[in-house]
């Protein structure tokens, strides 16, 4: 790791003045994956503003019947949760098949959705990267990583968002709650917090500098049936070569693309009436395999497919 | 940076270079290198600690972070004279075969029996609001952060069943 | 030179008064390691405070390191030493005084020669970790890269006999194979794995004058001691080695590494200790992997499944300077009866990381075709699977006529069946499901050969009884100090809490460490030479002491046995006897050297596996359901350190058979998975409900105690019983290994 500087701020005003104040300093919440990514000299952060301890840790109501989960509830925090537990268990399931118990109890619903893609050639700090180093061009593209995009990919970049929970909260229409260091707040759809690669894959994600995730809030429930289900190379404690979820009509796929992917062609075909399998495929339709992601066409239909069907999303439309 | 936590129930201040994982400060600074070091990314679980009773991996965590916290490593739970339940067990079952992974999972053992006792669900829970019952499923399942490439799992998983009173 | 029938007769061992042999006691070490107080080679304290080397590694696969700037590095803070190919210290050309085996891969450390992606070129040590870490990042190397041969598959012309090889002919198999009935011509390939050793390689060195000792994490004490030496060009008596446990070794850690070459070149430079360990990444980089192999098996049987011709053919890769075969096709040699056999190797030399022996080398690939195949001969056949092998069941070895020492395959394949319920098996894939689950039965024969090499050890009592066995040998997690306890211990009769033992230390008497699972057997058999040995001295000490109430008897009506040494109803402690009449101790060495006539016999540990698994028709994701495997290898010293390395091995079969490959990128020559989040090893998940069995055995063919090698015979054959359960859960025949969600499901209708 590069020297940094570390601070330990009282409030959400002070850590934004913090990061404010020093060129290249970067928000430290639960770490495991800004630590991770220090190691390897991905990230080179200048100053750390930890902001761990700050009072954004609670599960709350909303007025609206929803839930507002703080940027820094852990992850085992909120899959612990019984109102989650019970009104949101796909956002419960998709926590709990995400890493590992060690992990879940220090990685934050913040730095879960702001984590890096697990792209091979992203981590292998040998080869070109437009994540890394902007315009040095993309490993990925040519190589042999197989659990890349089929969706939005562009000629810069063909990485995936690596997130389980991100999946759930955007089939849950989950709203994202953003401070900035004006003393403004804002939100957006969680559904616009990741953009897709572009030309600028170094982009991740629609917020701007000065500005910080607060919250994450979940509107009452879509009515119907919830699951998330995940497909990987091992029985846990492994990335997703895909995942579902599904929160009554609405569908959200994992592991397809440079954000959590809402699959919205499938979603107006179930309301049009289609069964699950036609949906999943009248979405996958719209997908792009490179030869070494192939596969993700066939498990995709089949997965999303089952969890509509498991679910019973389309069955009264 | 001068931090201050406490460690397997004694005060303990260092002065720390803000780079240091807590894994390294325990192993390089505080000469308690039963944490072992074997991914160094959160990949193996071979570092797991218990800070304020919560299994977390060391390697991921720095150190300057763990101002005030109770930090509980291996050598906080049992001498070789007078084992921890969840030692004697680990011993008894044959749980270990080369020890790296060991004080791994013995501390994430000891997590994840908390978790459970707390009614966390797993994803091997069928009923996400039913209480917490800790089968074979639910154990392996839980205890999955925590690789043992001499892949004694069978024994690991008969040591909890019986440090966890469930044999 | 001794004959096999020299160790019939009963033994200590044999006769197992004190019952010690056999019974599943705790690890010798257990109590250090659950309390995280076994100190492994990073963690050893050093005579004073030690500084912290880091490895820098080549980013391109051939060429040459041309210039380097080290400048910033050296004034980056802390840092007291900054090697590249341009000052790195000279050192001696390796591989003079040992096997070359083992010397395989190495290059003096940071070579200017690059010849794969990830090698050693650069070092830096600091006064912390931090420090060292932050300036190796500074160290600016330039490259010329040459072409390079990087894709096995794209090479598969290129394949060569290995030298000094010949394919082995029995019979004429052309002849048989075009005429037989029934006829099954596949080719099986298994993926490049890597060991994933928990513990990293290594090493904490520190001078005293002339002399170095290092602690590191080495399977192969003096090979380690020796290639030490001639690489800092000292004679070996001034190197001392000391490898007490060791974080898993699995053959990843039989030769020496750069941390060890560099940690005592930079403690020499520097006059302090240092410490050198490899991180994660370079674990899957710069040590041997086991490689990928491409198997066509041919069979042809006569209608009632009976083998006329049998062929397997192994294809497979080494790095280009550092040869080694995985012999993958010599397992079959010996396992069924064909009159018409061929089998044989070849090898294609790349341009990428070493490969070298990775536990069972040879049948954990092989077994994953001939197994495979046996299983797809037997439903062209409609016969099971279980009696398809049965009918091939030789009675001498199929190659070369030999009488078996012990074969008790059949015995484990239908023991197995009857334990496991294998006739519930429905003989029709896809037709049984759970759930939304496809749930099959799978089985594979396995077979491991067994090995003795030449060993010694030496024991000592001391005038407080305490008896203590000292080798250079290492336990890596096979339980070798438990079960040395406890054949000293039955040796002479004493209680085990009476007896020590040290190992991994190059100033003992040497055994040739661990691998080959000839570990229990060599230095085992060389301790009980050692105990018996001591028997003999304390036995003439007694009788030739007139202050002994054995004095005058004959030393060899002497027993041993409750801590006494007795004559009929004359005894003394041991204790009293040694303070009296040898206060400073008795201490005796014991060797073993393989029987002169052993090779007259066809010598192997045999099992079978059964397997149970569900494979999800949604995402192909296979999961076990249940697995059981019964094994005959020779007599079981230690219940329970024996089933933990036989089911150990049986769930590295899990993960060869479902989730563990690594990739060469044909563009850089790096492997696609460098950390433990890219390759999987079975998660605790991934195992569920898995046993084993042993069978009552005795070799006195094998060693004076009968015993058999276990810790690789559990992963032969383990991979195919699961394919075969895949086969059998959804009609999915895959013959590439292994078994991902993706190939399942693109096999799946």
């Amino acid at each position: 790791m590069k020297p940094f500087t570390y601070e330990r701020p009282k409030d959400v005003t002070s850590a934004l003045a913090m990061m404010a104040e020093v060129p290249g300093a970067r928000f430290l919440a639960g770490g495991t994956n800004l630590v991770d990514l220090m190691k390897l000299q991905i990230e080179q952060p200048t100053q750390l503003v930890d902001v761990s301890r700050l009072p954004l840790g609670e599960i709350e109501e909303t007025p609206g019947g929803g839930l507002r989960l703080g940027a820094v509830t852990t992850n085992s925090q909120v899959a612990a949760d019984l109102r989650v537990r019970a009104r949101y268990p796909a956002l419960a399931q998709a926590i709990l098949s995400g890493a590992s118990g060690q992990l879940r109890n220090k990685a934050t619903t913040a730095g879960n959705l702001l984590q890096r893609t697990r792209c091979a050639y992203f981590y292998d700090t040998t080869k070109p990267c437009n994540k890394r180093q902007p315009g040095a061009g993309c490993a990925a593209i040519g190589g042999i990583y197989a659990n890349t995009a089929v969706f939005g990919a562009s000629e810069a970049c063909i990485a995936t968002h690596p997130s389980d929970m991100a999946v759930a909260m955007s089939a849950l229409d989950a709203q994202v709650e953003i401070a900035s260091q004006d003393g403004q707040s804002r939100s957006l759809a969680l559904e616009d917090l990741h953009r897709l690669p572009g030309e600028t894959p170094h982009i991740e994600t629609n917020l701007q500098p000065g500005e910080m995730i607060t919250a994450v809030v979940l509107p009452p429930p879509a009515p119907g049936g919830q699951i998330y289900r995940k497909a990987r190379e091992r029985a846990s404690y492994a990335f997703a070569i895909g995942s579902v979820a599904v929160v009554g009509g609405r569908v959200a796929l994992g592991a397809v693309a440079h954000k959590p992917w809402r699959a919205k062609v499938a979603e107006q075909a179930l309301a049009g009436g289609a069964s699950p399998a036609e949906a999943m495929a009248a979405e996958m339709a719209g997908a792009q395999a490179d030869g070494h992601n192939d596969f993700k066409l066939k498990l995709m239909a089949r997965l999303g497919a089952a969890c509509l069907t498991t679910t019973g999303a389309g069955d009264d439309q | 940076m001068k931090t201050s936590f406490t460690l397997n129930g004694q005060a303990a201040s260092l002065d720390l270079d803000p780079r240091t994982t807590l894994l390294d400060a325990l192993r390089e600074q505080l000469s308690l290198k039963g944490s072992k070091k074997g991914c160094d990314h959160g990949q193996c679980g071979a570092c797991t600690v218990l800070v304020n009773g919560r299994r977390i991996n060391a390697c991921l965590s720095l150190a300057v972070t763990h101002e005030g916290d109770e930090i509980t490593t291996v050598e906080g739970l049992g001498t070789s004279e007078t084992l921890h339940p969840v030692q004697a067990a680990f011993l008894e079952h044959d749980a270990f075969q080369c020890g790296y992974c060991t004080p791994g999972q013995i501390c994430s053992t000891i997590g994840m029996l908390k978790e459970a006792a707390d009614g966390w669900a797993s994803l091997a829970t069928a009923d996400l609001t039913a209480d917490t019952v800790l089968s074979d499923e639910e154990i392996r399942e839980r205890m999955s952060g925590n690789l043992c490439r001499c892949s004694a799992y069978p024994q690991i998983l008969a040591a909890i069943r019986s440090a966890g009173g469930l044999a | 030179m001794s004959s096999v029938k020299d160790w019939a007769a009963p033994t200590p061992i044999s006769e197992n008064r004190s019952g010690l042999i056999g019974k599943g006691v705790d690890r010798y070490e257990g109590r250090l390691k659950v309390t995280g107080s076994a100190p492994f080679a990073y963690e050893v304290e050093a005579p004073s405070k030690p500084a912290y080397g880091v490895l820098i590694a080549s980013p391109i696969a051939r060429g040459v390191v041309t210039s380097a700037d080290i400048a910033q590095a050296q004034a980056s803070p802390g840092v007291l030493l900054v090697w590249t190919p341009d000052n790195v210290p000279a050192q001696g050309e390796r591989g003079a005084k040992i096997n070359p085996r083992s010397q395989r891969g190495a290059n003096p450390a940071l070579a200017d020669r690059v010849e794969h992606f990830g090698q050693h070129v650069g070092f830096v040590v600091a006064d912390t970790l931090e420090n060292a870490k932050a300036a190796a990042a500074l160290v600016r190397l330039t490259y010329e890269a040459t072409p390079a041969d990087l894709i096995f598959e794209d090479n598969l012309a290129q394949a060569d006999q290995p030298e000094g090889e010949e394919d082995v002919r029995v019979g004429d198999f052309e002849a048989a194979f075009a005429g037989a009935a029934v006829r099954l011509d596949e080719t099986y390939v298994s993926p490049l794995q890597n060991h994933a050793q928990m513990e990293p390689c290594a090493t904490t060195a520190w001078w005293d004058g002339d002399h170095v000792t290092v602690h590191t994490s080495i399977q192969m004490v003096k090979g380690g001691q020796h290639t030490l030496a001639e690489t800092l060009m000292i004679p070996s008596t001034q190197v001392r080695l000391i490898t007490r446990y060791i974080g898993g070794g699995f053959g990843g850690k039989g030769q020496a590494y750069d941390d060890l070459t560099l940690a005592a070149l930079a403690a020499r430079a520097l006059g302090q200790p240092v410490k050198v360990a490899y991180t994660r990444q370079q674990m899957f980089q710069a040590t041997i992997h086991r490689p990928a192999v491409h198997m066509r098996v041919r069979l042809g049987a006569q209608a009632d499944g009976r083998l006329d011709a049998f062929a397997l053919e192994a294809v497979t890769h080494c790095r280009r300077e550092a040869p080694f075969t995985e012999h993958a096709a010599n397992f079959a040699r010996s396992l069924y009866a064909a009159p018409n056999r061929l089998t044989g190797h070849r090898l294609v030399k790349l341009d990428i990381p070493a490969a070298g022996p990775m536990r069972a080398p040879g049948e954990a690939s092989g077994m994953l075709s001939l197994e495979c195949a046996m299983d797809e001969l037997a439903e062209q056949l409609g016969l099971d699977p279980v009696e398809l092998r049965l009918r091939n069941e030789p009675e001498t070895d199929p190659e070369t006529g030999k009488p078996f020492s012990t074969r008790q395959l059949v015995r484990c394949m239908t023991e197995g069946a009857q334990r496991f319920g294998w006739d519930r098996r429905n003989p029709t894939p896809g037709q049984v499901r759970d759930g939304r689950w496809l749930v099959g039965l799978g089985m594979a024969a396995a077979i491991r050969g067994n090995f003795l090499l030449p060993a010694k050890a030496g024991v000592r009592i001391d005038a407080d009884g305490t008896i203590t066995l000292r080798q250079g040998m290492t336990d890596i997690g096979t339980g070798t100090y438990t079960i040395l306890a406890q054949i000293t211990a039955e040796t002479l009769g004493v209680p085990l809490s009476q007896v020590k033992v040290e190992l991994g230390d190059s100033d003992f008497p040497p055994a040739p460490g661990s691998g080959g699972q000839f570990g229990a057997a060599t230095a085992g058999s060389a301790a009980f030479a050692a105990g018996m040995n001591l028997r003999k001295a304390l036995a003439e000490l007694a009788t030739g002491d007139p202050n002994s109430p054995l004095y005058g008897d004959d030393p060899e009506l002497v027993s041993f046995g409750g801590g006494n040494i007795a004559v009929d109803n004359r005894a003394e402690p041991l204790d009293r006897l040694v303070a009296r009449a040898a206060p400073d101790g008795v201490y005796v060495e014991g060797a073993i050297t393989p029987a002169a006539d052993a090779r007259d016999y066809s010598q192997h540990t045999y099992g079978a596996h059964f397997a149970e698994v569900g494979v999800d028709p949604d995402t192909g994701e296979v999961r076990l359901r249940r697995m059981f495997g019964v094994f005959a290898a020779g007599r079981i010293l230690n219940a329970k350190t024996a089933m933990s390395q036989i089911t150990g091995g049986m769930i590295w079969g899990v993960g060869t058979a479902l989730h563990e490959y690594n990739e060469v990128d044909p563009r850089y020559g790096s492997f696609i998975a460098q950390d433990l989040a890219g390759y999987h090893v079975p998660a605790h998940a991934d195992i569920v409900d898995l046993s084993a069995m042993f069978l009552d055995e005795v070799d006195d063919k094998a060693n004076p105690m009968g015993i058999k090698g276990v810790g690789e015979l559990g992963i032969a054959g383990a991979g195919a019983a699961i394919a075969n359960a895949v086969y059998n859960a959804s009609g999915a025949r895959i013959r590439s290994y292994p078994l991902t969600p993706e190939k399942v499901l693109a096999a799946l209708p």
